[in-house]
Parts: C-alpha cells; sequence; structure tokens
C-alpha cells in the first residue's frame, strides 16, 4: 500500500504528533491528557508512519524494539514509586521537589509514574500493530 | 534464628553458580553451612528443660503475623537434625549425582528445602509456620520431580504436592480458626497467632475446639502420611536417593509428628485427641509394617516402614502420657538418624550395582565393606537390638504402651505385630544384599567414594554411641524435648539396663521376642520372596492364582501388590481424573473456538449476573429533567443510533467499520459534552486505532458473508437488545442512588493541595490509585506480549507448511 500522499503526510505528522504526545503527557496533570492518551496517540502515530512506509521503516524510526519500550516503562512506573519507600512512606506515595521547574512546573515522581505508564501504552500498541503490519 | 533461615535461603539462590565454580566439590562446600549451622545451634546445648530463646521481627503486625522465632528443646532438637543430617546429605548429593546435569539446580532445591524445614520448626507464629509449611511441600515437590523427564516422576511429584497442598489448606484453615478463638479467649490480635501466647488460654472448651482439631490432625496427617493419605510417600520414592533419606525419611515427613507435638499442651490429652490420634496411629503402624513386607525395591521397603514408624510416633503424642512423650521422642531421633543411614546405605546399593530389587542383590559384603558393616549397624538400631538407639526406643514404646490401662494390652499386641515385621525388614534391607552367594548385578559393584560413606558411618555411629550412653541424650536435649511436648518439666532418664523388676523383666521379653520373631520371619520371608524373580503383580484371577502364589511361597509379595492399588491411590487417581474429564467439558463448552458464540456467553453471563440484583435491590428512577434535551445533544444521540444500526445492517466490511466509528465518536462527543473530556480524548485515539488495526488485518479476512439465519438474527437481536437495556438501566440506577460523596469530596479537594495537580482524573490514576494503575499497566504488558506471541506463533506454523 505505496501512496504518495500518505507518505508525505506522515512524514510530517509523524513530527507533529510526537510532539504533541508530549504535550499531553505533560499537560495531563493540570489538564486533560496523560501518560495513557499520549501513549495511544504516538503509537497511532508509528503505526501511520509503518502502514505509509513499511513496518520496518516504523521500527527503524522508533529505534528501540517494543517489548524493550514496555519492559522500560514498567520498570520506569515501579521504580518512580521506591522513592518514597526509601524516605519510610508506603510504596508510590508522590514525592516532589520543592520548587517548581520553568516549563514543566512542580516536578515529582508522579511524572515518572505517568512516563512509565506512557511507555508501557506506546509500546504494547505498538507490539500489536507492527507485528500484524508485518504479516 | 532468622538471619540462618534467611542466609540458607540465600545460599541457595547462589547454588547453581557454586556448583558451575566448583562441579562435583560443591556437596562439601554447601555442607559447610549446615555445619555451621549446628554449631551455631549446638552452643544451646545441653538445653535445659523449659529453655526458650525467642526472637521476633515484624511483618504484617495489624493482622498478628511477625517472623518470630522460638527455640526449645523440641524445636533444637530438629534443627539439629535438619542441620546435621543436611550437611551428610549434601556431602552425599555431591557423589551420588556426580556427572548429571542439574546438579545446580538440584543443590538450589535442597536448600530451599532445608531453609524451610529450618523455619517450620523455629517459627512461633502460626501463619508463619504454615508459609515454612506450604514452602516444604513445593520444594519437596521440585525434588520428587528432579528427573523430570520421567513421567512417572511428575506423577508422584504431583501427587505428594496435591495430597500435602490440600493438607495444607486445611492446617491453615484451622491455625486461622485458632487465631480466632484465641482472640475470642481474650488475647490481643497482635500476639493472637504467637504459639508461646496460646498456651496461656484454654481451647479445650471453646466451641471451635473440634473443628480446630479436625483440621490440624487432616495437615499432620497428610504430611506425615498416616492412612489413608499415606500413599504418596512410597511414590515420592521417584526422587534421588539423598532426597529420600533426608525430606521422606528424617526431616519433611516429621513435620507433620512436629505439628502435633508441638501443639500437645495446647489441644491435646481430651477424649477427641486420644482417639483420633490412637486410631489413625495404629492403623498407619500395622498397614505400613505389612505393606513394608511386599516390596522388593529397598527404597520401597524403607518408605512402607518410615510410614509405619510415624503411625508409632503418631500413636504415642496421642496416648500422651510421660512415658509415652518420652518414648516418642527417643524413637524420632534414633528414627531419623538410622533411617537416614539405611536410605543411603541403600543408595550406595543403588549406585554401585544399578538395581535396587532386593531379590536380585547377594554376597555384597566383600565388595562393599564398609557400606555392609554401616547397613547392619544402622539395621539393628532399626531392629531395636542392643545396645543401639533403637532399641531404647523400642523399650520405651512397649514401656509406654504397658502403661495405658485399658487398650494397653491391644495396643502392646499391634505394637509387637508392627515391630515383628519392620525387624524383618530391616534385616532385609541391610543383610540380605550383603550375605549370602554373589549375584550378578547390572553394574559391576565396588565399594562407594568417601562421601557416600561418611553420612551413614557417622549416623550409624551415632546411634550406637547414643545407645550406649543413654544419659548424654536425655540430658542434652531429650529432657527439654519432652518438656517442651508435655507442656510441664520432666527429667527423662534413659538406662540400657533397667534392673529387675517385673515391669522391666516383661519389657525384655516382649523386645526378646520380637527379634527372635523378626529374625525367624526374615529367615523365612527369604526364600518366600526370591522365588518371585519374575514380577508377581500380574492380573490373574484371585482364586486359583492365589493358592498358587501360596504353593509357591509368594503370596505376601502377590497379596499386598494387589492391595496397594485398591487403596487411598485408586481414590486419588479417580478424583485426578475426574477433575481433568470435567474441567474438559467445561472448557469444550465455553471455549468453542467460535467468536461469536465467545461473545455471546459473555453477554449473556454479564446480562443475567447483572440483571438480578438489580432488578431485585435497586429502582432505577429517571431524573426530573430527564426530557430537557438540548437540540445539538438530540443530534449526537441521533447519530449515535444511526451508527449503531448502520454497523449491524452493512453488507461489507469496510462500511460496517465506518459506521462504528461513527457510533464510537458520537460516544466521544457525549464524554466532551457532559464533561469527562479525558474519556472523549481517550475514546477518539482508541476509535483511531481500531480503524488502523481494520485496515491492517482487512486483506486477510476472508470475503464477508452472512450466515446466520432469520431465527439467529432474532435471537441475537433480543440478546442485544436485553443487554442494551441492562446497560441503560444499569447507567440509571447509579444516577438515582444517592452515595455520599465522601470520596470524591477527598479526592477534588486533595487532588491540588496534596498531588499538585488540578486534573483530578489524572491525579487519581497516577497518585491516589497508582497501585491500581501499576497492576493495569502490568495487564496491559502482560496482555500485549501474549497477543504478540499467538501471531508469532501462527507466523512460525505458516512458515512450516510452507517448508
Amino acid at each position: 500500500m505505496k501512496s504518495l500522499i500518505l507518505q508525505t503526510a506522515s512524514r510530517y505528522l509523524i513530527v507533529l504528533l510526537v510532539i504533541f504526545s508530549v504535550f499531553i503527557l505533560l499537560r495531563g496533570h493540570n489538564e486533560p491528557g496523560g501518560g495513557f492518551v499520549g501513549g495511544l496517540l504516538i503509537a497511532g502515530a508509528f503505526a501511520l508512519y509503518g502502514l505509509a512506509y513499511e513496518p520496518k521503516a516504523a521500527r527503524r524510526l522508533l529505534r528501540l524494539d517494543p517489548r524493550t519500550i514496555i519492559g522500560v516503562g514498567l520498570v520506569t512506573a515501579a521504580g518512580s514509586g521506591l522513592a518514597a519507600v526509601w524516605h519510610g512512606q508506603p510504596f508510590l506515595t508522590g514525592q516532589w521537589l520543592p520548587y517548581p521547574i520553568p516549563f514543566l512546573g512542580k516536578l515529582g515522581t508522579v511524572f515518572f509514574f505517568d512516563l512509565g505508564v506512557y511507555l508501557v501504552v506506546l509500546g504494547t500498541a505498538l507490539l500489536v500493530l507492527l507485528t500484524l503490519e508485518e504479516e | 534464628m532468622g538471619w540462618s533461615v534467611l542466609g540458607i535461603f540465600t545460599l541457595a539462590l547462589f547454588a547453581p553458580f557454586l556448583h558451575r565454580l566448583l562441579g562435583r566439590a560443591t556437596g562439601w562446600v554447601l555442607a559447610l553451612f549446615p555445619f555451621t549451622l549446628v554449631v551455631f545451634f549446638g552452643r544451646h546445648l545441653p538445653i535445659l528443660p523449659g529453655e526458650r530463646f525467642a526472637t521476633s521481627w515484624s511483618w504484617v503486625p495489624s493482622l498478628g503475623v511477625d517472623l518470630s522465632f522460638v527455640l526449645d528443646g523440641l524445636s533444637l532438637t530438629f534443627v539439629l537434625l535438619i542441620g546435621g543430617i543436611g550437611a551428610l546429605v549434601l556431602i552425599y548429593s555431591g557423589a551420588y549425582l556426580g556427572e548429571q546435569s542439574g546438579g545446580g539446580r538440584f543443590f538450589a532445591y535442597l536448600l530451599l528445602f532445608m531453609g524451610s524445614m529450618l523455619g517450620l520448626v523455629l517459627s512461633d507464629n502460626v501463619i508463619t509456620l504454615f508459609v515454612f509449611w506450604e514452602l516444604t511441600s513445593i520444594s519437596s515437590y521440585l525434588l520428587i520431580g528432579f528427573h523430570h523427564q520421567t513421567d512417572s516422576s511428575r506423577a508422584s511429584a504431583l501427587k505428594a504436592l496435591l495430597v500435602t497442598g490440600a493438607g495444607g489448606l486445611l492446617l491453615l484453615a484451622g491455625l486461622l480458626l485458632m487465631m480466632l478463638a484465641a482472640v475470642q479467649l481474650g488475647l490481643p490480635l497482635e500476639t493472637a497467632g504467637r504459639i508461646s501466647a496460646m498456651f496461656s488460654v484454654n481451647f479445650q472448651q471453646h466451641p471451635l475446639y473440634m473443628p480446630i482439631l479436625v483440621l490440624l490432625l487432616l495437615g499432620a496427617f497428610t504430611k506425615s502420611a498416616q492412612v489413608p493419605f499415606h500413599f504418596w510417600l512410597p511414590a515420592a520414592m521417584a526422587a534421588p536417593t539423598p532426597v529420600s533419606a533426608y525430606l521422606h525419611s528424617a526431616t519433611m515427613v516429621k513435620a507433620g509428628v512436629y505439628i502435633l507435638a508441638r501443639f500437645h499442651p495446647i489441644l491435646g490429652g481430651t477424649l477427641q485427641w486420644k482417639t483420633l490420634m490412637i486410631g489413625v496411629g495404629v492403623v498407619t503402624m500395622l498397614v505400613g509394617a505389612i505393606m513394608a513386607t511386599g516390596q522388593r525395591d529397598l527404597k520401597r521397603i524403607l518408605a512402607y516402614s518410615t510410614i509405619s514408624v510415624l503411625g508409632i510416633l503418631t500413636t504415642l503424642l496421642g496416648v500422651g502420657t510421660v512415658q509415652a512423650i518420652e518414648a516418642a521422642v527417643v524413637f524420632l531421633v534414633a528414627h531419623a538418624l538410622y533411617k537416614a543411614a539405611l536410605f543411603m546405605v541403600a543408595g550406595n546399593i543403588d549406585h554401585e550395582t544399578g538395581t535396587r530389587d532386593v531379590t536380585r542383590l547377594g554376597g555384597l559384603r566383600s565388595l562393599m565393606p564398609v557400606t555392609a558393616i554401616t547397613g547392619i549397624l544402622a539395621a539393628f538400631s532399626k531392629a531395636g537390638a542392643p545396645p543401639m538407639f533403637g532399641f531404647l526406643g523400642k523399650e520405651a514404646l512397649y514401656t509406654a504402651k504397658l502403661d495405658i490401662e485399658t487398650i494397653g494390652l491391644w495396643l502392646i499386641i499391634g505394637a509387637v505385630v508392627a515391630n515383628v515385621l519392620l525387624v524383618a525388614m530391616s534385616l532385609v534391607v541391610a543383610v540380605w544384599p550383603f550375605f549370602g552367594s554373589f549375584r550378578q548385578t547390572p553394574k559391576t559393584p565396588h565399594e562407594a567414594p568417601i562421601s557416600m560413606l561418611l553420612g551413614p558411618v557417622l549416623l550409624a555411629g551415632f546411634g550406637m554411641f547414643v545407645g550406649l550412653i543413654p544419659g548424654a541424650f536425655d540430658r542434652s536435649v531429650g529432657s527439654a524435648m519432652s518438656t517442651a511436648i508435655l507442656g510441664f518439666p520432666v527429667e527423662m532418664k534413659l538406662k540400657l539396663w533397667h534392673g529387675l523388676n517385673p515391669e522391666s523383666i516383661l519389657v525384655m521379653a516382649l523386645s526378646g521376642f520380637t527379634l527372635a520373631t523378626g529374625f525367624v520371619l526374615f529367615m523365612k520371608l527369604r526364600p518366600w520372596l526370591t522365588h518371585t524373580l519374575e514380577l508377581a503383580c500380574r492380573l490373574e484371577p484371585w482364586g486359583p492364582g492365589v493358592r498358587r502364589a501360596w504353593q509357591e511361597g509368594r503370596l505376601l509379595h502377590e497379596l499386598t501388590c494387589r492391595l496397594e492399588p485398591l487403596g487411598p491411590t485408586r481414590a486419588y487417581e479417580r478424583l485426578l481424573a475426574g477433575l481433568a474429564w470435567s474441567a474438559q467439558g467445561v472448557t469444550r463448552l465455553i471455549q468453542s473456538g467460535y467468536l461469536r458464540r465467545y461473545i455471546l456467553i459473555t453477554i449473556l453471563a454479564v446480562v443475567g449476573l447483572v440483571s438480578y440484583p438489580l432488578l431485585h435491590s435497586i429502582q432505577p428512577q429517571l431524573s426530573q429533567n430527564a426530557w430537557q434535551i438540548r437540540p445539538h445533544e438530540a443530534v449526537v444521540a441521533l447519530l449515535t443510533l444511526a451508527g449503531a444500526i448502520a454497523t449491524v445492517r452493512a453488507r461489507y466490511r469496510l462500511t460496517g467499520v465506518a459506521a462504528l466509528g461513527v457510533t464510537g465518536l458520537g460516544i466521544a462527543l457525549t464524554f466532551v459534552m457532559f464533561g469527562a473530556p479525558d474519556l472523549a480524548m481517550t475514546q477518539v485515539m482508541v476509535e483511531t486505532l481500531t480503524v488502523i488495526l481494520f485496515v491492517l488485518v482487512f486483506y486477510h479476512l476472508p470475503p464477508f458473508v452472512p450466515r446466520s439465519t432469520r431465527r439467529q438474527r432474532f435471537r441475537d437481536l433480543v440478546i442485544s437488545m436485553s443487554a442494551g437495556l441492562v446497560m441503560a438501566l444499569v447507567v440509571l440506577a447509579t444516577a438515582s442512588i444517592h452515595l455520599e460523596p465522601v470520596l470524591s469530596d477527598f479526592f477534588a479537594r486533595q487532588s491540588l493541595s496534596a498531588a499538585y495537580g488540578r486534573n483530578v482524573v489524572n491525579v487519581i490514576l497516577v497518585d491516589f490509585r497508582a497501585l491500581d494503575t501499576l497492576g493495569e499497566i502490568t495487564v496491559l504488558a502482560v496482555a500485549g506480549f501474549g497477543v504478540y506471541a499467538l501471531l508469532r506463533l501462527k507466523a512460525r506454523q505458516k512458515g512450516e507448511v510452507q517448508k
């Protein structure tokens, strides 16, 4: 399924979609959005790219194997909870930096948890979609 | 104490690496640890009656669960047995396994067991005790199934696991009831699980006493192979011999006896306790002894005689007098020593000759002199010949039984019968293979290596040492152990020679009679068994078969061979087969392989399960402003509806998917209109991905043909309408129930101040309920890998077909 229009469009779209998905991820804490939607969005972007070119191209662009991404995501999410254990609080209690970071606002372990969710959703959706595309 | 348990578990983790580094020397190196353990705990020797050492780590204090350990006479004896025999078994295993693959795994399992058993006997908390109890069952399962390539090995392992595992569940129920009763009797929850605290309350008048007792006994009986749960133990002989020596004679099977001994001061002494224990114990003692006589496999003989001894121990604990408990103490320790030695001797014979069939063995004494002497020593101890430790045990046993008034006579007769058979069988195991004329065996036998001699020699030698200096035993641990079981201080005095009084003369006469009769039986048994060189378990009609068997002198073997499968083994196999059969039926019913059938069943189940409580308890009501519909809402609703109808009526897949997308987007719009933008976003994304997915599979799908008949379509319509109706009612019901807004208030209030986020939905997901989310993404990842594996599997199958 080679379509010049789809290929050209997806080359520009994927950049926008990746930026947008990160934006969605970051704003999630205060506005609608978050790791789950962000992850689905970026997965859709890569799936579209794979559809327009070929799955291999999407994998090249992704650099990491989706399976690795799932693993990294799970470790990030679970690991973000350990900071609280270190401080003697229950697992997964949010820990926050005392001062806001420019552009990001207040930064805490909760952000890394959301990042983990983002990565797991992205990895899982792409694992299924890309494998199907390769069929 | 906790550290020693933890240390062994850690060592178990590293055992495979050590094995790779050290090869055959692993056993010697690993044995250092249990040896250290013996020294470490040995510093408490001699332990005084009633002396206790305790440590405790907090675990789940709110549920009264902690890692509390107590060392008293009873647990110290067990610890020394576990550590001492464990060290010897590790050394033995190194040579026994040799160059076999999986040695590292074997050592890891063995150490896992050692740690669990240690934890079991040291635990003071009933929940901790149960955890270790289960761990011993699991490690036993892994060890029995060590040769996992063979079917019989796996079946035996499963048998042991299912029997002891089921018993473990009953035990857990009993222990929890005990905690409940303890709380009702006035113990605070934090200490209600402590066995040491349970001494202070009186369970025996509590209404739960009977259920507690029965559940506890069932747990102990399955573990300690009491009739009718004994059948797993002979099957467990599929394990490598060092495992049989360690788990299935010296330690693990005694865990049940340990529990009975541990709870004796709390639950024991009642009529129910005595009746159940003596009844089951005597039957086990006799069944074990009788079944042992018909076996020809060395290990199976030992297994059945172990069952018999466990029966004797249960009986003694049931009797519960001071003499009986003392007898149990002596017998337990003596048995652990000589039976482990005998198993190792049997292992040596098996290892060197290649067979365990006793009828194929003979005349090995000049080829394996050390093994022969060790075997004979151990067998003498087992037979209860003076001056061995086993002799003291037998004397104590008879003295104890003579003591009881009403049923004493019957118990004595039973004990004498069982012991006569045991004497004969111990001679069969340890004397027969070494004497007589030499027989050709599969391998050319020669003496076993030093590491395989050390264990049996030390154990048998120790048995004789204790027999000669009995005071060393009762002063160092014996008295303290009896005290721990009885619950009040006693002083134990073992003697080889009791002097001349009517009772001791009678006991000695009984001992002498047992030995003599056993020896005569052995001389008789030898020709009886030797005649049966061919496999005796052929299916013959009972009548003439029995007569011929008698003439040929193999009646005993025939009978036991026929009895074995008739017993509980048969019930177990029937049960297992029935379970598999019903599981298969249910699977066939539910999982037909047709997607439409799955969906049908799922929807029907949901409708059924939801509508029942809905119609019975909650009255869904329309709110008052339900009919105030704004124009754009009506448009979206109509669009969604139209999409659904178009999906159902579509003649092409593409049309169907597009129409379904309309419905999905309509729902997303609804979410937007009613203030759920997060849901709307996710819904849109899911719709998008669904379309991509569909495009991907579109080419692979067969042409779309409507297959259903008019009737089926009508049925589907009814089902889907009812599903829709139920869902609508659920929505109405949730709207009409007035819930206390505690939670939503809490989240709304705390979201910004405690979690620094204005989006409450997201804050709940990643902060307040982060653990749930962590679980969900884990499930998601697992599901993703599942789909991936299925797709790959299919791709590979296709590839194979093409080749």
